[in-house]
């Protein structure tokens, strides 16, 4: 949903984020729909400047969500508060599921679990007697048996259902027996949230939601950093799902972004397992063989992925040009694969292994936003050559004479061999581009003034980097070598040498291979290769020459209708709100004039309305798929299901594949925490979370007593990230010039600790020192066994670079991450804590100028 | 004044705050506490704009999140922030925070003290009815400093001169607003002529009020608490839901000028008698 969308909420629930803090700007139509009467939730473990514009706070304890949000799908079910008529035709909840399904209600694990291999099968978690594709573009899954075989199925008739809802395996009933547990009573013992104030959210959401009045939720990575963050989300997702919460005006669940452009960043694949526009990067140890095996196991056979190799095929089309032929597979085989997980985190235990021998870090500042610091820093002492480009001398290009080895005596800067490479990048005034923001919104900026000095754009950088090492192999005839010199690599140059930025997104955007003529339409790629295209979701953001609709700055007045379709280009297709074929029902009708978005035109025989409707736009509403045809693609799905990327087109509220880690949320404790599982004492952390044991980066138990208190890390207004562009400037960093640890005045008053006193925290793999805060902002909680647990809260922007320092709170953290996405767990671990310094080497303090 | 260089075109503060600025109009802030979200754009915004200096000590302050203190030659907007949670509350008043954030600000009152007590001329009131000192002739006297009844006005260690907030007399001068109420995400600071804040803080505290906020109240627009004791409004209001005293406002300022001048009279008699009397001795004393 677009931010300003947040406006026409009736209840905004912010969970996982700072909001007011982290997105100030986004917060501003959340304030807005207050001031229309809308209710503000917050639920977090700590009272911030966002709770203090909320109705209500709910406090919990860190990394119990999934017990919140279980408890509020509980409540939900067990009241029939939910909205029927929109949930019965739009989600799965009818759907029946295999005989051999099983929750977590006994052991802790799903159906399905291998111990030795620690993970699922998901061959119970299927629709019954079907193979479901997962809704991602990385559809194959180890299955017994021909995998495309098996999907294929999906096209032999719609999924069973019971929509009476009394079939003890549809996912109505399993979901009421698996949420049973998740009682106000269990709720409270598990979050610490006192019941009352958690019956009252409940309340406020149900309120809030049905054919008149909708909500929204806004999260950011209060939810994601978990080794459960994935499921939290999913949580989130099945509550809005049975809330009638999706593709309507003022409804959705909008992933607030830690950076400008993180959205862009991962729809054009950062992510090391994914291609650009969420096509899946070739595996080695799948069938992965060739281009037909590939496109034959990740293609879907029912759904809008049922088109994905015209967008593979295109895509090879934009890297390899002319290189490219049928007889070559398209140059499939020029593409790398991976053989396991490549993220941030094993490439960090890769470094201090001595596996990875350089590293090239880019607008990132990893000694300090790292997990686990000292092991990212040992990692970096260990390489050949960093290169570390960025806007100012990084903690990261420093980490060999100010890091916290040589502040802790563990090494001395003559004794690490690592080649460093500063380089000076450019702000984003000083360069042309996008950004992608939280909605999928591209906007474009231009430069505006030279960056200072030796200064060159991230595209520059990456331009002359890919001509330079071409240059470098120029002439190889080694067959490896050919995914380098048969690079599509010709972007133009301006009369300052800088690469012209709109013909990167002219690419990205997709033309016609015989002419360059650009593309306007997705539906315009083929398969047979005469089309090319970056990133097929972008299509239509630069349909002609010229005309960059990314620049377009054409706002809705108050009049309306305010989708602003002439501001930017929301991927896909400039839509603003995805899957609004929701926001009418199952006949195409509103379900109300106030929450009225797209309706079905009987006259003119389409769909219309204020937004570009996510749906055949001439596809009737009582549409029946002919499934004596074995229909394919999207005439596999009736024109009343509105998900038109899932297999079934409805929305999954029972995942049977895709998840790692289990169908449906359940409450595991973090991987480190004071506390045990009342669910499953047995299981208290996720099985299936990635861990890594190794001397460095040892995980202490649940509940050692060494450890009694709960620590969260969390980030500030004033600063940005790991901090290197607020910390080096002194308007922002006087704002918070140091490094401090929020306690709680009654664990304070305990161990004889005051404001701005030292203390010091620890866990296994660390010690800091820091400033205390004492504050009334966090509280005291009961531990599901009736003890009193404290939480502490470290801001992790710091290092010692710039005016505003201190330790590394990622001192603390640890390497290990969830099931499903590698993602760390720096929001909830356990740690002790004493008043105190560390002693150490002290260093001479920067002054301000 | 020169409004030669007024921008008569379109204005960029039309588009950003509704407001179209001209000379000869009264012009300034209301500030609503209870849409502040202590962000604190606008003192980044000021410093940005203004070029100024960052004037702490880079040192943790223990005052909740406020570590620049106040307002000073070098801090023209500041956000301070009063925590109030011993009660752990869970439901709140509508719009009223248990972490009270507030974004202080000259408030360039009418009639200004500290023009009324500035003796070279330094201080005067714009074309836009805002109160700005020139650094050029200000002479460092620094009578401004405790005429003011808020304790705005600052003497810089740097230049010896007073500074403060200028309203963004120059960016108005461009037809724009100034920087800290264009930062402003929420709104909180609202720019504008006083003839359309004035009635809009009036409807905003009758809002708060139907919606239970029965606290809420104007700090500084006529006849409202803040205008008191010969200032007729403060330019930059504000509405709160607190005492002002929880802020660092004082709940009665006071102009000293009237009180100057019955004893300056006073002053000026005494002068006067104790002359008459060194005449008089004088001239007995001659004899």
């Amino acid at each position: 949903m677009p931010q300003w969308d947040l406006a026409r909420s009736d209840v905004v629930l912010v969970m996982g984020s700072n909001m007011a803090e982290n997105h100030p700007i986004a917060f501003r139509f959340a304030m807005q729909a207050k001031l229309r009467g809308a209710t503000l939730i917050h639920v977090d473990p700590r009272f911030t400047r966002t709770s203090a514009m909320c109705d209500i706070y709910a406090p919990i304890r860190a990394g119990t969500d999934i017990a919140f949000l279980g408890g509020i799908i509980h409540y939900l079910l067990e009241n029939d508060l939910w909205f029927r008529e929109w949930a019965i035709p739009y989600t799965n909840i009818a759907t029946i599921i295999e005989d051999g399904f099983a929750g977590p209600e006994g052991d802790g694990t799903f159906s399905g679990w291998n111990k030795e291999e620690t993970r699922y099968s998901t061959e119970t978690w299927q629709y019954k007697g079907l193979t479901v594709p997962s809704p991602l573009a990385e559809a194959w899954m180890e299955t017994g048996g021909d995998f495309a075989e098996r999907v294929s199925h999906m096209r032999d008739g719609p999924p069973p259902r019971d929509e009476t809802l009394q079939h003890p395996n549809c996912v109505y009933q399993i979901m009421r027996r698996h949420f049973a547990r998740y009682t106000p009573e269990m709720v409270e013992r598990i979050t610490g949230c006192p019941r009352d104030l958690f019956i009252k959210v409940c309340e406020a959401m149900a309120r809030n939601s049905g054919r008149e009045r909708t909500g929204a939720i806004c999260y950011a990575v209060g939810w994601n950093h978990h080794t459960v963050g994935a499921q939290i989300i999913r949580a989130g997702a099945i509550l809005m799902g049975l809330l009638g919460n999706v593709g309507r005006p003022g409804a959705g669940m909008l992933a607030l972004r830690g950076h400008t452009s993180i959205q862009g960043s991962t729809d054009i694949a950062t992510l090391y397992d994914m291609l650009p526009g969420y096509l899946p990067q070739p595996h080695a140890l799948r069938p992965h063989g060739t281009l037909e095996e590939y496109l034959k196991v990740e293609t879907a056979p029912t759904g809008w992925w049922a088109e994905f190799p015209k967008y593979a095929v295109s895509l090879l089309r934009a890297y390899y040009g002319g290189e490219a032929s049928e007889a070559n597979g398209w140059g499939y085989d020029w593409l790398a694969r991976i053989v396991g997980d490549h993220s941030m985190l094993p490439i960090s235990l890769a470094m201090d292994n001595g596996v990875i021998r350089g590293l090239f870090v880019m607008g990132q500042n990893p000694a300090v936003g790292g997990s686990n610091s000292k092991l990212v820093q040992r990692g970096l002492a260990k390489l050949d050559w960093l290169v570390v480009r960025d806007i100012a001398e990084t903690d990261t290009a420093t980490f060999w004479r100010d890091g916290h080895l040589i502040r802790d005596g563990e090494m001395r800067p003559e004794e690490i061999g690592t080649e460093v490479f500063l380089m000076p990048g450019a702000l984003s005034g000083e360069k042309a581009g996008s950004f992608t923001n939280t909605h999928r919104l591209v906007q474009w900026h231009d430069k505006v003034v030279d960056a200072p000095g030796d200064s060159t754009s991230e595209l520059w950088f990456v331009d002359e980097l890919g001509r330079r090492i071409r240059k470098l192999y120029a002439g190889s005839t080694r067959p490896e070598d050919k995914a380098i010199l048969n690079l599509r690599w010709n972007y133009p140059r301006d009369e300052e040498d800088e690469p012209d930025a709109e013909a990167v997104l002219c690419e990205i955007n997709g033309y016609r291979c015989a002419d360059g003529k650009l593309l306007s339409d997705f539906k315009d790629l083929k398969e047979d290769g005469s089309t090319a295209c970056g990133t097929w979701i972008y299509l239509g953001v630069f349909p002609e020459p010229g005309k960059n609709l990314a620049r377009s700055r054409k706002a809705d007045g108050p009049e309306g209708p305010g989708t602003h379709l002439g501001w930017g280009f929301a991927w896909p297709a400039n839509r603003r709100t995805l899957n609004n074929r929701a926001s009418a029902d199952p006949d195409g009708r509103p379900w109300s004039e106030r929450k009225k978005l797209i309706t079905w035109d009987e006259e003119k025989s389409e769909w219309s309305g204020p937004d570009v409707p996510d749906f055949p736009k001439d596809k009737r509403p009582d549409f029946e798929p002919d499934w004596s045809k074995k229909p394919k693609g999207m005439e596999a799905h009736s024109g009343s299901d509105p998900f038109i990327m899932i297999a079934d087109g409805r929305a999954a509220l029972f995942s049977p594949s895709g998840m790692k880690d289990g169908p449906l949320p359940e409450h595991y404790e973090s991987v480190e925490t004071p506390a045990t599982n009342p669910l499953h004492p047995g299981m208290s952390s996720s099985p299936a979370a990635k861990r890594w044991d190794q001397h460095d980066n040892r995980l202490a138990p649940p509940a050692d007593p060494r450890y009694p208190h709960m620590l969260t890390t969390f980030r500030l207004t004033e600063h940005h990230s790991g901090g290197t562009p607020t910390r080096i400037v002194t308007t922002t960093a006087e704002l918070q010039p140091e490094m401090f640890c929020e306690i709680p005045v009654e664990l304070a008053g305990r161990i004889g600790i005051r404001m701005g006193d030292w203390v010091v925290l620890s866990t296994e793999r660390g010690e800091i020192e820091t400033r205390a805060m004492v504050t009334s902002r966090l509280r005291p909680f009961r531990l599901p066994d009736g003890r009193e647990c404290h939480q502490l809260a470290l801001p992790w922007h710091f290092g010692w670079s710039g005016f505003a320092t201190g330790d590394v709170a990622n001192v603390l953290t640890a390497v290990v991450g969830d099931a499903n996405t590698g993602m760390h767990e720096n929001k909830s671990l356990a740690c002790a804590l004493r008043p105190g310094r560390l002693s150490r080497v002290q260093r001479p303090r920067r002054e301000a100028t | 004044m020169d409004g030669g260089l007024i921008n008569r075109g379109a204005q960029e503060a039309e588009r950003t705050a509704g407001a179209r600025i001209e000379p000869g109009r009264s012009y300034g802030f209301f500030t609503d506490t209870t849409l502040c979200i202590g962000c604190k754009a606008c003192e980044v915004a000021c410093k940005e704009w203004n070029g100024l200096p960052a004037d702490g000590d880079m040192r943790l302050s223990g005052h909740s999140y406020d570590n620049t203190g106040a307002l000073g030659a070098e801090t023209w907007r500041h956000v301070g922030f009063v925590e109030r949670l011993d009660d752990r509350p869970g439901e709140m008043k509508p719009f009223q925070s248990n972490w009270i954030m507030f974004s202080d600000v000259c408030k360039h009152c009418d009639p200004a003290p500290c023009l009324e007590a500035c003796p070279t001329g330094a201080l005067f009131r714009t074309e836009f009815d805002t109160v700005v000192v020139q650094q050029d002739i200000c002479n460092g006297c620094a009578y401004c400093v405790p005429a003011c009844p808020f304790g705005v006005v600052e003497v810089s260690k740097a230049d010896g001169k007073a500074h403060k907030c200028t309203l963004c007399h120059d960016r108005m001068k461009g037809g724009m607003e100034p920087a800290c109420a264009k930062a402003c995400p929420t709104d909180s600071i609202q720019f504008g002529a006083l003839e359309d804040l004035i009635p809009r803080a009036h409807q905003r505290v009758e809002h708060l009020h139907e919606m239970g906020q029965d606290r809420a109240y104007l700090y500084g627009a006529p006849g409202t608490p803040g205008a008191t004791h010969g200032i007729k409004k403060l330019n930059a209001f504000f509405l709160l839901t607190e005492r002002p005293e929880v802020h660092g406002l004082p709940s009665e300022p006071v102009r000293p000028a009237p009180r100057a001048q019955p004893s300056l009279l006073a002053g000026l008699g005494t002068l006067a008698g104790l002359a008459a009397a060194a005449l008089v001795f004088g001239l007995g004393s001659r004899r």
